[in-house]
């Protein structure tokens, strides 16, 4: 019944991580947030990362460009593979050379992801001046060429403006732009509509699917909205507490989620057509990532959780082809007739 | 624009006149006048001091001495200097270059070195470099002026005597030297004044400009320069700098005032002869037009120097220019 972490279907992925772990060293003690995660990217794929504010998904991202600052580390024994190379162990000037360059980054903010006091224009050359060595001029024509390619009208004029002259929408795609400067193998975008308007929103996942196709490259788009995984994404990794709980292709997941947590996740979906009073939630928190649980992680938020979650920590039980899980529940699929409500329900601690 | 520089020209117009009051009333109301140190003896009759008080209109109820000088003011005159014995303009005339120059000398340096310290701190923040420079720039910046003047005056020119005791150049030998060693002889002079007044400067410079950098580093699009693959040091000058650079220009104009104030105490020190030097020698004398005069000067050039800053500010920063 147990496995190995990773899918086996997929023929040498883009991107490989084994064993990830980044923790920080804080006065409060070891936060481990991302604590042992593996998964691959294939070239061109999208792949989803889902999972709620604390989870270690945006951790997980900024590791796989070393982005991390202290007082947060990539602990030794983590691998990151990435076209042949270990991004963990190489030098200063090499991970440097991948960044916006082979890999790049879409973020959630794009007000603040801009520099203010320099036109869009030139900070979406910069890549090009870094990475290709590209004149100013050159630099420049081809950062315009690249804002209208994502549907930004009058590029030319709209380049010589500063960010706070542009909508949310056009600063989103200024930095489309800049991340697609050099056609990267793999993009992440880390809740790249989470800042927009829900109309912008689609434009925006449209464009970046569209750009994907013409380029090639593979996305890692990490969200807690399971709409924008079934709008791109072939394959989705749900993480909780630091670990990866669930994997498995979209079509799957959806029809069949096996982790109570993405369980959790499906019910606090919004239907079109339901008619709600409130929405649905998981009850309690993310717990503090210097103190996990022993056991199951989920185990207080959990309405199957029985003695054995306690006592053992979960490994990836194969669920199905290419569909693992961290639930005792695939041993004993039966507990899930009985539900409860949650420990934390019980104890009082309810989130509202 | 324009219209905010005239809104701001006409309050520093105000700001000016009611500290001319001030002044004003302040030296007058102070004991002694002009003649007090020469005339205020018993071989002087009494007769021969009012008659010279009274030539002067010094007799007069202090609201009419007030309303003349107004109107000198008016005039676009300051007045005659009594311890000179030429005009108010001329004394500051001669005085005024000297003073902006050593100003000028210590407010670019001071800036320029204040910045390059905070980045040097920035890019090793956290080390034993960082906290020792962190240390002396506390160490400049709580010093009073005029005693790192003193500190500086004995030091350099008694103890280790590498530079001229004062003045702006050397009295004697200035005459006979070609241009060329006229302006080493005057950078001669002006060399431990302004590095004085820069080094106190350039403490503050640097404590602000490290705080600015270090609270522009957390931000969203420092982690976009990241992203892009530029080196740590090209982050810090290009996209970090930028943005930090900003309250500093602040600084520039709330600096006038300390500058200004620091070159008094400096210049009397160095024996600088600047407006400071001229206007604390007038204090004593009870010189009262030098004295106003000397103060008009220096408020309308504090009020310059913060109207100047905000413009560069609007400038520098894109959300502010189209204002």
């Amino acid at each position: 019944m147990r496995t190995s972490d990773a899918d086996d279907s997929m023929t040498a992925p883009l991107l490989s991580i084994r064993n990830l772990r980044t923790w920080f060293y804080m006065e409060a003690g070891v936060a481990r947030a991302v604590d042992g995660v593996s998964f691959d990217i294939g070239a061109g794929e999208t792949l989803g990362l889902v999972g709620e504010s604390g989870s270690g998904k945006s951790v997980t991202a900024l590791s796989i460009l070393r982005l991390i600052q202290s007082p947060g580390r990539i602990e030794s024994g983590s691998v990151i593979e990435f076209e042949g190379k270990d991004i963990v162990t190489l030098g200063d000037a090499e991970i440097r050379d991948i960044r916006g360059n082979r890999i790049s980054m879409i973020f959630q903010e794009p007000m603040s992801a801009l520099n203010p006091v320099f036109s869009v224009g030139d900070q979406v050359a910069e890549v090009a001046r870094v990475h290709a060595g590209m004149s100013r001029r050159d630099a420049w024509d081809r950062a315009v060429e690249m804002l209208a390619l994502t549907g930004i009208p009058d590029a030319e004029s709209r380049a010589k403006q500063y960010p706070h002259q542009l909508s949310g929408g056009m600063r989103q795609r200024v930095l489309i732009a800049m991340a697609l400067m050099m056609k990267p193998a793999l993009v992440i975008a880390d809740e790249p509509t989470t800042a927009l308007d829900v109309t912008i929103q689609a434009q925006i996942l449209d464009l970046l699917v569209d750009l994907q196709k013409k380029i090639g490259t593979s996305i890692l788009m990490i969200t807690h909205d399971l709409g924008v995984i079934a709008e791109t994404a072939s394959r989705v990794i749900v993480m909780y507490a630091g670990e990866v709980v669930e994997q498995a292709e979209v079509d799957e997941l959806f029809a069949k989620p096996h982790h109570p947590y993405t369980e959790g996740l499906m019910h606090s979906m919004p239907h079109i057509g339901h008619d709600q009073e409130r929405l649905n939630v998981i009850p309690g928190t993310v717990p503090a990532p210097t103190e996990w649980p022993a056991g199951c992680r989920f185990r207080d938020r959990c309405p199957y959780s029985w003695d054995r979650c306690e006592r053992e920590h979960p490994p990836l039980y194969q669920i199905g082809t290419g569909h693992v899980s961290r639930c005792h529940l695939a041993v004993e699929p039966e507990r899930r007739n009985s539900p409860h409500p949650p420990l934390v329900v019980e104890a009082g601690v309810a989130a509202a | 624009m324009l219209r905010y520089i005239a809104q701001r020209l006409a309050q520093a117009a105000v700001i000016v006149a009611i500290v001319a009051t001030i002044t004003f009333a302040l030296i007058h109301l102070a004991p002694g006048d002009p003649f007090s140190a020469v005339m205020d003896n018993p071989n002087v009759s009494e007769t021969v001091r009012q008659t010279l008080r009274a030539q002067y209109g010094l007799d007069r109820p202090l609201p009419e001495q007030f309303v003349r000088y107004v109107g000198l003011l008016a005039h676009g005159e300051l007045g005659w200097s009594f311890s000179h014995e030429r005009p108010v303009r001329e004394v500051l005339g001669t005085a005024l270059p000297n003073t902006l120059l050593l100003m000028g000398v210590a407010l670019v340096g001071s800036f320029v070195f204040g910045i390059l310290i905070a980045l040097f701190q920035v890019s090793r923040r956290g080390s034993v470099t960082d906290h020792v420079l962190s240390g002396l720039s506390l160490f400049f910046f709580s010093m009073p002026d005029f005693w790192l003047a003193i500190l500086a005056l004995l030091t350099f020119t008694y103890w280790l005597p590498i530079f001229p005791v004062g003045g702006a150049f050397d009295p004697v030998m200035h005459e006979y030297w070609g241009l060329g060693g006229r302006i080493v002889d005057r950078l001669y002079h002006l060399a431990l004044p302004a590095l004085t007044l820069m080094l106190l400067a350039s403490a503050v410079v640097a404590r602000y400009q490290r705080a600015a950098l270090l609270d522009v580093l957390p931000a969203d699009y420092i982690r976009t320069a990241r992203l892009k693959g530029l080196t740590e040091p090209e982050i810090l000058r290009r996209h970090a700098l930028r943005n930090a650079l900003l309250p500093i220009i602040t600084l520039v104009g709330l600096s006038f005032p300390a500058l200004l104030t620091g070159a008094f105490f400096v210049e009397k020190i160095f024996s600088w002869p600047g407006m400071g030097y001229a206007v604390v020698l007038a204090i004593g004398t009870r010189d009262y037009p030098l004295v106003v005069g000397g103060v008009i000067i220096g408020s309308i050039m504090v009020t310059l120097g913060s109207l100047l800053s905000d413009v560069l500010y609007a400038l520098a920063d894109p959300r502010l220019r189209s204002r």
